[in-house]
């Protein structure tokens, strides 16, 4: 074995330049497969945590996946009735202490619990239609979207005296209102009340800051005159990618629609999978092409040394030692060039890193490029580009293991 | 006498369009300590007789016996394997590896058979180097090295093995008049010192003569003599 490799290392060695070219092919494709997928990896990252903190990880609803049956359908099973006036049930989450408590119980982050109802803020003859949201300020606080997006205030004002709300700026550019200013908020049932502006928030979202208000939960549930009723339990997990899991379970044990974040945007992640696609299939190229100068320089040499494997053959090396022979020469070209390429790749994505950029849309944030480090792009870069040149090698590997050395040796005399 | 080499109706036939015959039912046998000589006009099949008999190519007909073991239904690893023990080959041209050194060229066949130690290896490469009037050009590498000292370098190869048999094509083909003598000398020395058969395929009619018996080939079939 010792022996194959010394003769590997000397057929390399012996075409300098050419082997050097073919290590530079090889590295600049593993080089730049790397930084590649380290931006779209970054990118990727960088959108599906966006659109993570955007939303809770999962939002259990007081509604159903299949309409609830209705007592008639229950007592007569076997007829088809139409035109049933369905029961009004009790709205909200049945008995949420106990649904709380249970969750708080194996759920792996927080939960906030909410009562979201339809309403109308006015101020100075204006209406704007709006989701008026209550909520419990001191646990909204881990678990809301828009905590970092505060113009003014924080959730921490509604606890302070009499009846505050926190608005979108937007909404409140439209009232007109600002901050202090006392606005009435009507809820479906007819409920009005008087609340103040404590808070303004700007997420950039527009259906957001122009059609939420939150209260605290005491006030909605007033509003609303459903005294205790939640309908909505918010869960921010430690880790995001645990939500379907928890979704199900709790959507099996409590009945009510528990939707995990991946299928609230299920499209999108769709199309993440497709950008993927398309990532290793360039990857694949650029590695092919490596592949391809790895397979000339192995060619070349097998046929510059078509009388050494007739000698060696005519001493007593059998193909299989031929064939392995070529294969360790592409593979060894295929590591060198892994090996730099990891280096070139590494440099290239801490240039990469180093990039930074101001947002055209608002000319306000300066930005870096988003980049993701991951051991497993140079393991993948690197491995595509060993079995691209064990390919590359072994097919003229084959053809010099069944040279004849009696047709070279012929030839020579 | 033991018989290592034994050869019934060997047909050697090129599968072209118009089927060339090589080598024709060529019947023999050859013993130890034999020094044999092969002769013939060019073009007589004295290459491709040798080659069949070193395992180089494959015979279209006939059956090959070395040293009592038959050599059709061998697959390709023991073919190999025969070759690297039993047979040493010397060519018109050296063959040498040109990136190694002397000394690292006659290692290759021991390293390839891997039978002794590597220190070992490397005592027997020197001393039979040496013994060919070698020394003094160990780490050369065969550009270095004139024509005749070259052709040394091969000899000490094939013999690199310590095997029986020595099978030499036109080893003195592409030398002059004074190394030649000097190659002969040492070919006859491995059969008379050494206890080797050698098979020498030669156009050199006073050369062959000076060896122990003759073959000689006519239009791939052997010339009754």
């Amino acid at each position: 074995m010792r022996l194959i490799l010394d003769l590997a290392v000397t057929h390399i060695a012996g075409r300098g330049r050419q082997t050097l070219v073919a290590i530079i092919g090889v590295a600049v494709g593993v080089g730049f497969s790397i930084a590649m997928a380290a931006l779209m990896q970054g990118g990727q990252d960088d959108f599906v945590e966006q659109l993570i903190n955007t939303m809770p990880h999962v939002q259990i609803t007081d509604e159903h996946r299949t309409p609830p049956r209705q007592p008639a359908e229950e007592v007569f099973d076997t007829v088809a009735i139409s035109g049933l006036r369905p029961r009004d049930d009790r709205r909200g989450i049945i008995n949420p202490t106990a649904a709380l408590t249970w969750l708080n119980g194996w759920v792996p982050g927080r939960l906030a619990q909410s009562l979201k109802t339809q309403g109308v803020i006015r101020y100075s003859s204006r209406d704007i239609g709006a989701s008026i949201i209550g909520v419990d300020p001191e646990i909204e606080q881990g678990v809301s979207p828009i905590v970092d997006d505060f113009r003014a205030g924080s959730f921490a004002g509604l606890r302070a005296g009499g009846n505050n709300i926190i608005i979108g700026d937007t909404m409140a550019g439209r009232l007109g209102a600002g901050l202090g200013d006392t606005i009435t908020a009507v809820s479906s049932n007819g409920q009005s009340r008087n609340f103040q502006i404590v808070g303004l928030f700007h997420t950039g979202t527009t259906a957001r800051d122009e059609g939420e208000a939150y209260v605290l939960l005491k006030n909605a549930q007033i509003l609303s005159e459903r005294a205790n009723a939640i309908n909505e339990i918010w869960i921010k997990l430690d880790d995001p990618n645990t939500a379907p899991t928890v979704a199900h379970r709790a959507e099996a044990e409590l009945g009510y629609k528990a939707v995990a974040w991946q299928e609230a945007n299920e499209a999108i992640l769709e199309a993440l999978v497709i950008r993927n696609i398309i990532m290793y299939t360039v990857v694949a190229a650029i590695m092919l092409v490596a592949g391809f100068g790895i397979f000339n320089i192995i060619s070349t040499i097998t046929h510059e040394k078509a009388r050494d494997i007739a000698i060696l053959k005519s001493l007593g090396f059998r193909e299989h030692d031929m064939r392995r022979l070529f294969l360790i020469e592409g593979v060894a070209i295929g590591a060198a060039g892994s090996a730099i390429g990891w280096l070139l790749g590494f440099l290239l994505v801490y240039a990469l890193a180093q990039v930074r950029f101001e947002l055209a849309a608002t000319g306000r944030e300066m930005t870096r490029l988003p980049i993701a480090w991951s051991i497993l792009h140079y393991l993948l870069a690197a491995g595509f580009a060993l079995a691209s040149a064990a390919v590359a090698g072994y097919l003229p590997a084959r053809r010099a293991a069944k040279l004849n050395p009696v047709d070279i040796i012929r030839g020579a005399t | 006498m033991t018989v290592l080499i034994e050869a019934e109706n060997l047909t050697r036939i090129l599968p072209e369009t118009v089927p060339v015959t090589l080598v024709k039912d060529v019947s023999l046998s050859i013993g130890e300590k034999e020094f044999v000589a092969v002769t013939g006009p060019s073009g007589s099949g004295k290459s491709s007789l040798l080659y069949l008999l070193g395992l180089l190519d494959h015979p279209t007909n006939g059956t090959l016996k070395i040293d009592g073991n038959d050599t059709g239904p061998m697959n390709e690893t023991e073919r190999a394997r025969t070759r690297l023990a039993m047979l040493g080959f010397v060519f018109q041209f050296h063959f040498l590896l040109p990136e190694f050194t002397v000394r690292d060229n006659v290692e290759i066949p021991m390293r390839k058979l891997g039978r002794l130690s590597r220190p070992q290896m490397r005592v027997r490469a020197t001393e039979l180097l040496e013994s060919l009037g070698l020394e003094g050009h160990l780490d050369k590498l065969p550009e270095q090295l004139s024509g005749g000292q070259r052709q040394r370098v091969a000899v000490a190869r094939s013999l690199a093995n310590d095997p029986p048999i020595v099978l030499a094509d036109e080893p003195t083909g592409s030398l002059d008049t004074k190394n030649s003598d000097q190659v002969f000398h040492i070919l006859e020395t491995l059969v008379r010192e050494r206890g080797k058969t050698v098979i020498a395929v030669t156009h050199d009619v006073e050369m062959a003569a000076r060896m122990d018996r003759q073959i000689h080939l006519v239009d791939g079939s052997i010339e009754k003599s």
